[in-house]
């Protein structure tokens, strides 16, 4: 208390001088200054009554969508960091050059995937061998034959009502379920049941010995550059109109800031001080929007958790956005708020008595507007057809490539809107007053619905190469679905003929076709030349290739269309044979001797129900020697009847029954599946969202505008004019900008999409149920923009607007 | 006291904004081709007058004809329709389209009534060289001053050939000497086409452009003109 | 002779002496020019003489002048059509109508009519003058402009008291 102490009224940060702009101390008070000014400014974002506020909160949703997804952005390297580890902490099989683990405290472990309607199911048999046989990761301890531990998103499956197809085929009880630390996604189908005498097949390539789960070093895929390419994609078109939406975000209002503003000036503010307080306004709506993103993202993190997209799932927990990341975004977005509301206000000079905007703006120029998108397709164009195994995309010019695209509709839009709008005249006087005020602030118009452009642009070239994509996957490519939907391996012990009758007489299966495919070479031992024989009945053969005759005990060599010189060389009449020889590095062969006889038949292979035209040798069954037909491995290509549903889970369910290492495999469906239909809607309403914020906040500037013009309003109802006249020109005001940007949107969106399309190598397809869509979406927007003006409208059409005050 | 060949009569005018009467048991009438100024202090109701008198505004009770029909008995679109072809109109201020042309604010009138535009502007054009605005046609009211701008208004006023011309403070933003040259103009041009001119003010100076006046106090109108 | 009407005016409230007379009108008019006793005298006895006023009395063993006056019939309508009676729109005319107006209060007239009558007749006058000032030259301009604006605030001033009256009403009659 031995300081003099300052009167408390007056706290000491209050300058004693009123005139700031003299004297000394005056960089001190200036200073000073600066947290004062963006405090007002603050106070100004969020006292505004009830008009206030609703800008504020829309600022507020707009800014925290776009904060809630640069976040999940941000999280979504986390996440998949998180499944890898999982992965590798469960990985069951040695990689690579790893020493084989020698039999002893290992587990053997056998792969009995299957699938139900289109989901996949992890299914492990765990037989323990030793005491101290390593557990995978998420149970405690091995299931007993006959029982299993299952996923949560499994057991609901097999609890729900129509899953009872998926219950006979994996019909173990379950005693446990896998926790957490075994699964790598909420919604992953896994399970894990105890095998017995696995080790009849420990050579089969889907049974391994380990003696650890945790495996050193992952498997190195190579990311398929199409889904390289998706993902790109989906993160551009997201985070484009995101950007674009925080940056109109914070100037909703800014006419109405721009008077207050000036009000400031009036009493005495000089334009630095109202810079700093239309600074600290844009923070305000920044920091709301910063809450609203983070409450946006922890909700968004838990209902991620329960979806499930492209067959991947994670848990709320993995989404944990890199704390750098995080930070960025929490600095960047305040920041660009900043820099946006003084950009724009660059411009613009706020006088005491109102807004002045610095001269006419200069006419847009079209040249690096059009650069813009050009340079994008420069980008993209040398990716083309580099898509189908051709190579690899180059992702930052990829992805800069689509950016720049997508941002030249931001730069292009306002030059359309200026230049058709300048054009547009002739018309009634609704039109006429619409089109007037655009071309006075078309920019403003541009501003409002660049989000929608982009937005939708995005969203149709995302569609075209979704759908092009997929029907690549379900195009009727060679497999004849008709004559072979599954093809089932058997493992070489089990019979072949029972497996056949078994399939074929599973509901729905119309026949099935039964081979064995061993190796003939020349030596029994590493042969220099070998090819392929296949071994079947009449019937059987008949489906692989042209015989013009064939009785048991022939044998027929298959000249195809593709030049086989092993085959000639081998086919030799009386040149001496073995069948199944033994290759170092796998298990001993039959190495069964055949001579090749003199009256051999040659044959023209068709293409087998796989698309696949063989070559090598055919043999009916009698024709091989006895002691090999054991130790060959089968196929079976059943064909199935479509009109029997469910035919597919039957068909697995047989072969699960037949045995539980034999796998099924799918040849593609000719339908469109329903992964495509889920990002379709996921787009629709995705840019349906966009397009409603981008509406309200049209809304927000239209009455705003109203407001502003309510003397005119009234002036003009008292002249006559009828309330259609005002109602139709507040429509076109917005139909006009939207259908332009629309336009462009489509134009861009449909060159991109077929760029993508052609990087991809997929024929040019339009998918025009989704442009209309879009377009739907966006004519609804302006209509509920129109609709929702016209109440307020009405009221400020009544002559109290007249009065002087 | 209604004289014959009166153009517009009100009878017993009642209007009440919330709790306060704006008219009172207020009275008018107007012939074909008289200046008649209706004055009162501010808050006497003289806008509201104006405003049911034009039909912009319903009174609650009492009785305005026009040439002889009802204004109660017509609808909202009828009465838009009297106003944009009967009607003309000139306020205080912020009646110009900021967006329109001179020209084309003068030409609004004529094309909300349905006439093309090249015919609507060349009417328009000849008002506005009567006002002595022809060379701000193509400039937007932003562009033009105070009294050019209210002289514009007029034209846009006077370009249907109104049979009643109403004026509410037209010269209320202006200095007096861009007033007196609205009101010379006005008047002029009102008289020569045999408008009855209705002309709120509350400036005597400008109501001394017309032929005779009321008074409105506390929502009532009272007849100045004594007769001697 | 608003000195006649005035002193008339007052004796509507009630008899008075002539000494009364001029206190009153001292009190409530005569504020920078108090009124003479002479003038008094002399107005009361040509009022007396045109048959406006009576006297209604004398006071014994008084002095000079100790005459009661009452006002007459003729009296009363007498300042009824002067009250009514706009005044030619002049020149610094406000004492006069300044008087109507607090005689008219004294007397519970309407003074707002007062004001109004003079208000019209003002506008009359504004009317002509534009009319002339439409039709004349530049000089004609000039003078009526003149006159037209000496007369917009005379009518100010009209308006102002119009407002005030109920103020005034309670400073004069208290």
């Amino acid at each position: 208390m031995s300081i003099p102490a300052s009167p408390t009224a007056a706290p000491p940060e209050d300058p004693p001088e009123l005139c700031a702009g003299e004297g000394p101390g005056d960089k001190a008070s200036k200073l000073r200054q600066w947290p004062e000014n963006l405090a007002m400014g603050l106070k100004f974002a969020f006292s505004g009554g009830r008009e206030g506020w609703i800008r504020v909160l829309l600022t507020g949703v707009g800014v925290g969508l776009g904060v809630a997804l640069l976040l999940l952005t941000a999280a979504i390297p986390n996440a998949m960091q998180a499944r890898e580890d999982r992965e590798y902490a469960r990985m069951d099989f040695a990689i690579g050059d790893a020493e084989p683990a020698k039999p002893g405290n290992t587990v053997l472990v056998a792969h009995v995937d299957t699938e139900f309607r289109d989901r996949e199911v992890r299914g492990r048999q765990l037989e323990p061998e030793g005491l101290r046989a390593p557990l995978p990761p998420g149970i405690d301890k091995f299931p007993a034959p006959g029982e299993m531990f299952v996923s949560p998103a499994l057991k609901r499956l097999l609890e729900s009502k129509d899953a009872g197809l998926l219950r006979e085929r994996i019909p173990y009880r379950i005693t446990g379920s896998i926790g957490e630390s075994g699964l790598i996604g909420s919604a992953e189908l896994a399970y894990y049941t105890g095998g017995q005498s696995l080790a009849e097949f420990v050579d089969d390539s889907a049974i391994s010995r380990i003696d650890t789960f945790q495996a050193t070093k992952g498997p190195s895929q190579e990311t398929d550059p199409v889904l390289l390419l998706l993902v790109l994609l989906v993160f551009v078109v997201l985070l484009m109109p995101v950007g674009i939406f925080i940056a109109t975000g914070v100037r909703f209002g800014g006419e109405r800031r721009d008077r207050r503003l000036a009000a400031l000036r009036l009493v005495g503010a000089d334009s630095r001080m109202t810079r700093r307080i239309a600074a600290g306004e844009a923070l305000g709506g920044a920091f709301l929007g910063l809450a609203f993103g983070i409450g946006f993202f922890l909700i968004g993190r838990q209902i991620a958790g329960s979806v499930e997209l492209f067959g991947i799932s994670v848990f709320p927990s993995y989404l944990d956005p890199a704390p750098v990341l995080a930070l960025l975004i929490t600095v960047a977005v305040p920041a660009a708020a900043v820099a946006v509301t003084l950009l724009a206000l660059r411009g613009v000079v706020i006088e005491p008595l109102g807004v002045v905007r610095t001269a006419k703006p200069a006419r847009r120029r079209l040249w690096w507007r059009l650069l813009l998108p050009l340079g994008g397709l420069g980008l993209l164009t040398p990716m083309i057809g580099q898509g189908n195994g051709n190579g690899t995309f180059n992702e930052y010019m990829v992805a800069g490539g689509v950016t720049l695209l997508l941002v030249g509709v931001t730069a292009l839009l306002p030059w359309v809107v200026e230049n058709v709008v300048a054009r547009l005249n002739s018309g009634p006087v609704s039109w006429q007053l619409a089109v007037r005020r655009l071309q006075l602030s078309s920019g403003t118009a541009a501003r409002l619905v660049n989000g929608i452009a982009v937005a939708v642009a995005g969203a149709i070239a995302l569609q075209m190469l979704f759908s092009g994509v997929q029907d690549d996957f379900t195009e009727p490519t060679a497999q004849d679905v008709s004559r072979a939907r599954v093809e089932v391996s058997l493992p070489a012990p089990v019979s072949l003929a029972d497996a056949q009758r078994k399939l074929a007489g599973t509901p729905g299966v119309r026949r099935a076709v039964a081979v064995s495919t061993t190796v003939i070479g020349m030596s029994r031992k590493n042969p220099e030349s070998s090819v392929g024989l296949t071994v079947g009945d009449c019937a059987a053969l008949r489906e692989l290739a042209k015989l013009l005759s064939c009785r048991e005990g022939d044998a027929f060599t298959l000249h195809g269309s593709w030049p086989d010189g092993e085959t000639v060389k081998l086919a030799e009449p009386g040149r001496k044979l073995f069948v199944n020889p033994t290759f170092e590095g796998s298990g001993k062969g039959t190495e069964a001797a055949w001579t090749v006889p003199q009256d051999i038949k040659k044959a023209v292979p068709y293409k087998d129900p796989t698309g696949w035209e063989r070559n090598g040798f055919l043999m009916t069954t009698k024709a091989l020697p006895t002691s090999v037909a054991s130790d060959i491995s089968g196929i079976i290509y059943a064909g199935l009847d479509p009109s029997v549903p469910e035919a597919l889970e039957m068909v697995r369910n047989t072969v699960a029954e037949i045995h539980p290492l034999a796998i099924p495999t799918m040849h593609a469906p000719n339908e469109r599946s329903q992964n495509y239909d889920t990002i379709r809607t996921g787009l629709f309403v995705g840019a349906a969202c966009v397009l409603a914020l981008i509406g309200a906040s049209l809304l927000v500037s239209q009455l705003e505008q109203l407001r502003e013009r309510r003397k005119l309003l009234s002036a003009l109802v008292a002249i006559g004019t009828r309330r259609r006249t005002l109602g139709l020109s507040v429509l076109w005001q917005t139909a006009i900008p939207v259908a332009l940007g629309l336009a462009l949107a489509l134009v861009v969106g449909l060159t991109l999409g077929g760029v993508l399309q052609k990087m991809t190598d997929t024929a040019i397809r339009v998918d025009w149920t989704s442009v209309l869509a879009m377009t739907a979406i966006g004519a609804a927007a302006v209509l509920a923009v129109t609709a929702l003006s016209i109440p307020p409208l009405l009221r400020l059409m009544r002559p109290d607007g007249l009065r002087t005050e | 006291m209604t004289p014959a060949g009166s153009l517009l009569v009100a009878h017993d005018l009642r209007k009440a904004y919330g709790p306060t009467n704006a008219l009172d048991g207020a009275g008018f009438s107007i012939h074909p081709g008289e200046v008649v100024a209706v004055m009162g202090p501010s808050g006497s109701g003289k806008s509201t007058l104006l405003h049911c008198l034009a039909g912009i505004a319903t009174p609650d009770s009492g009785s305005i004809t026009y040439g002889g029909r009802e204004m109660a008995a017509m609808n909202e679109s009828q009465r838009s329709a009297l106003r944009r072809s009967e009607f003309g109109f000139v306020f205080q201020f912020g009646q110009l389209v900021p967006e329109l042309t001179c020209i084309e604010n003068v030409a609004l009138p004529l094309r909300l009534n349905g006439v093309r535009r090249k015919e609507a502007e060349g009417t328009a054009l000849a008002w506005m060289e009567r006002l002595e605005v022809d060379l701000l046609a193509g400039k937007r009211p932003g562009e033009v001053s105070g009294g050019e701008g209210q002289r514009v208004a007029v034209a846009r006023s006077l370009v249907t050939s109104p049979r009643v011309l109403f004026a509410d403070e037209p010269t209320g933003a202006l200095d007096s000497l861009n007033g007196e040259r609205v009101m010379e103009l006005l008047t002029d041009a009102a008289r020569s086409t045999n408008a009855a001119v209705v002309l709120v003010t509350h400036e005597t100076r400008v109501a001394a452009y017309s032929d005779r006046e009321i008074h409105v106090r506390d929502g009532k109108s009272q007849t100045m003109e004594r007769v001697i | 002779m608003p000195i006649a009407y005035t002193l008339l005016g007052l004796l509507e409230s009630g008899p008075r002496h002539g000494y009364d007379l001029k206190r009153a009108f001292d009190e409530k008019f005569g504020h920078d020019r108090p009124l003479h006793y002479g003038q008094v005298y002399s107005t009361m006895s040509r009022l007396l003489k045109n048959g406006l006023v009576e006297v209604d009395g004398i006071e014994t063993g008084g002095g000079p002048e100790r005459k009661r006056y009452a006002i007459t019939e003729e009296g009363v309508t007498d300042v009824e059509r002067w009250l009514a009676t706009p005044e030619k729109p002049d020149l610094y005319l406000q004492s006069t109508l300044y008087t109507k107006v607090v005689l008219a209060l004294l007397t519970h007239r309407d003074a707002a009519e007062i004001l109004d009558t003079q208000r019209s007749e003002h506008l009359r006058m504004m009317r002509t003058l534009t009319h002339r000032k439409l039709k004349g030259d530049l000089a004609d301009q000039l003078i009526c402009d003149h006159a037209l604006f000496h007369l917009e605030a005379d009518l100010r001033w009209l308006e102002l008291t119009a407002a005030r009256l109920g103020k005034l009403a309670e400073a004069v009659t208290r």
